[in-house]
């Protein structure tokens, strides 16, 4: 019974063949026209390149030797590594759920009022601010002589003590804020409303109908949300780089930032290595991502 | 609801005469309150996404009303500042003598500024026109046609896409300087034009468009091109045109890229102008941020709706 099944299954898959699969020629040629462009300057510009350092990683970059993986070991016995590893990882650990969960309530509040739709707007304006404005920002907020400071009637510099990493989250909140919220007003609109009344009608309350019909129903939408906020996520180093230049607050201290420290010191062997470890890291990330979104649909 | 001693067993008629008015009132008092109870939370909601989006406007306000003040006006405020002396910062939303000096100055007497604005217009311009001219096609690929290796490839555009700039500068440096093109404008046009956002964004539109309609079209005898340009591109306006915008933003703020492969200065964006206005000029610095702003905002006020469907449909299919 089981291997029937099995052997079932097998056959479906046989038989799933894609639509469109190499039907003839034309279309092979087709597919190929259309993204070999794109995909020869995608490898000769990153590929390619990316393969040559995922090489160089297991060498000396002074007299090309083969060293195994000590460039690797020497990384992680950086204690700068650990640190701005560290701190990316913590950061988007809170920031991007914060941003889902925030963003999420958002849409929520606005989706129940169709009049209120408008007022997104004021969410998507932080989007188009260049980041060197928002130093500027930052300072008159922040500084020393700043407004919070006269607020709270001190002088501390919060940008200089551990609050930095707050201050950096909550712009990172600030900018992606109204991206995310469209993209989860997107998704609300497409649950279907029949489905919803259903829910209603067989009693559920307006948590359980929430979390048996709206959630699943934004599975798709979350998928992009998640992989364009961690995408943010690394961008809001602009800002962090604008106001501690090289060497920030450490708790703000970021991969970026040992990255750029690495190319500016011709720090070859270790950047190599970095590299194939931060692609690594992603690359898992992202298929994890995927498999569970493939997995259930 | 009802007594029991009105119950006697023929008259059912009776009992609900009785109980009707009596539950009628009070379900017109549960209903009262409910209503009172939603629209105090929707008030309260309403208060929150208000306010919430006014306080993240405010720093744009806050440039705003500050590029009207006078470099005299700013030194005044931000005395405390630039002395690192105690006290604080001063604020006035509406300056003493409210001007237009610092876009005057700008726009008129400072050449750098129109030559960089130019050099962010040509890099913008030159970059969107790669990316539509190579990533739309590629992402029409990844969403119609089946090969081998095509998961993979995608998941691999991907993970680029996620790759901060800092983790592949080596690798591109290396490029640009074999290729000689370090220092030239091609050095950030090139490798932004292959850039894999685009195609993740609008291969999501083009997963939109039911599959039955290429079929169709293939039977009526549609060459693959004719596809692409017929059925494709005018169904998937919205994410095209969305990637256009949001790549416009991306371009406009570009940083790391020509910091890292421009030295020379003449050639930079004017996202680079900005960080070299000090905070001793802040007048002028808020008022070259209004004019980012402003090209920044004409873009997003024209594109807008098309904007907010292209992010829709990206949203929506897997």
């Amino acid at each position: 019974m089981e291997k029937l099944r099995w052997a079932e299954k097998r056959e479906q898959k046989k038989n799933r063949k894609p639509a469109i699969s190499g039907r003839n020629r034309k279309q092979r040629q087709a597919a190929a026209c259309f993204l070999l462009p794109g995909l020869a300057g995608v490898s000769i510009f990153v590929l390619i390149p990316f393969g040559n350092v995922f090489v160089s990683s297991f060498r000396t970059s002074l007299t090309r030797q083969f060293v195994g993986i000590s460039n690797y070991l020497s990384i992680f016995r950086n204690t700068a590594f650990r640190l701005a590893a560290g701190n990316t990882v913590r950061f988007i650990a809170l920031g991007v759920p914060l941003l889902l969960v925030i963003s999420l309530l958002l849409a929520l509040m606005i989706n129940a009022s169709p009049k209120w739709d408008k007022y997104k707007y004021l969410y998507l304006l932080p989007m188009a601010i260049p980041a060197a404005t928002m130093v500027l920002v930052w300072r008159i907020l922040f500084a020393r002589q700043g407004f919070l400071n006269r607020l709270l009637e001190t002088h501390v510099d919060f940008l200089g003590e551990g609050s930095a990493f707050y201050i950096v989250l909550g712009s990172y909140l600030w900018k992606n804020l109204g991206y995310t919220l469209v993209l989860w007003l997107a998704g609300l609109k497409a649950v279907p409303g029949d489905m919803l009344d259903a829910a209603r009608v067989d009693g559920a309350g307006k948590l359980v109908s929430f979390l048996r019909v709206t959630l699943p129903n934004l599975k798709g939408s979350m998928y992009t949300i998640l992989v364009v906020s961690l995408l943010n996520s690394f961008k809001i180093f602009r800002e962090v780089y604008l106001v501690g230049g090289a060497y920030p607050q450490e708790g703000i201290y970021m991969l970026q930032h040992i990255f750029n420290n690495w190319y500016t010191n011709l720090d070859f062997d270790k950047m190599a290595a970095g590299a194939v470890m931060s692609a690594v890291v992603l690359g898992g990330i992202s298929l994890i991502l995927q498999r569970l979104w493939d997995r259930e649909d | 609801m009802y007594d029991n001693s009105f119950y006697n067993g023929s008259s059912e008629w009776q009992l609900t005469e009785i109980s009707r008015p009596l539950s009628g009132r009070f379900e017109m008092d549960e209903i009262k309150l409910r209503k009172i109870w939603h629209r105090g939370t929707k008030l309260l909601q309403l208060t929150a996404v208000l306010v919430l989006g006014l306080l993240i406007c405010l720093p744009v306000l806050l440039l705003f009303f500050g590029s009207l003040a006078d470099s005299i006006e700013w030194t005044e405020r931000m005395r405390p500042l630039l002395g690192n002396t105690e006290g604080y910062i001063s604020w006035k939303w509406i300056p003493d003598y409210p001007t237009l000096e610092n876009f005057r100055e700008l726009l008129f007497l400072t050449p750098e500024f129109l030559a960089l604005f130019w050099n962010s217009m040509k890099l913008s311009a030159c970059i969107l026109a790669g990316q539509l001219l190579v990533g739309v096609p590629s992402a029409w690929c990844f969403a119609v046609y089946d090969f081998k290796g095509k998961n993979i490839l995608f998941s691999v555009y991907v993970i680029l896409m996620l790759l901060p700039f800092q983790v592949t500068m080596l690798a591109r440096y290396l490029v640009l300087n074999g290729m000689g093109l370090l220092d030239t404008h091609a050095a950030v046009i090139l490798p932004a034009v292959f850039s894999t956002f685009p195609v993740f964004l609008v291969y999501r539109g083009f997963r939109g468009i039911p599959r039955e309609l290429y079929e169709v079209a293939r039977i009526d005898g549609a060459g693959e091109w004719m596809i692409f340009r017929r059925i494709g591109l005018p169904l998937a306006e919205g994410s095209v045109m969305a990637a256009f915008v949001l790549g416009f933003f991306e371009v406009w703020n570009l940083m790391e890229e020509p910091l890292a492969f421009l030295k020379d200065m003449s050639l930079w964006p004017l996202s680079l102008y900005l960080p070299e206005i000090g905070a001793d000029r802040a007048g002028r610095a808020c008022a070259a941020s209004v004019l980012t702003l402003a090209v920044s905002l004409q873009i997003f006020g024209v594109f807008r709706d098309s904007l907010e469907q292209g992010i829709v449909s990206s949203a929506l299919k897997g």
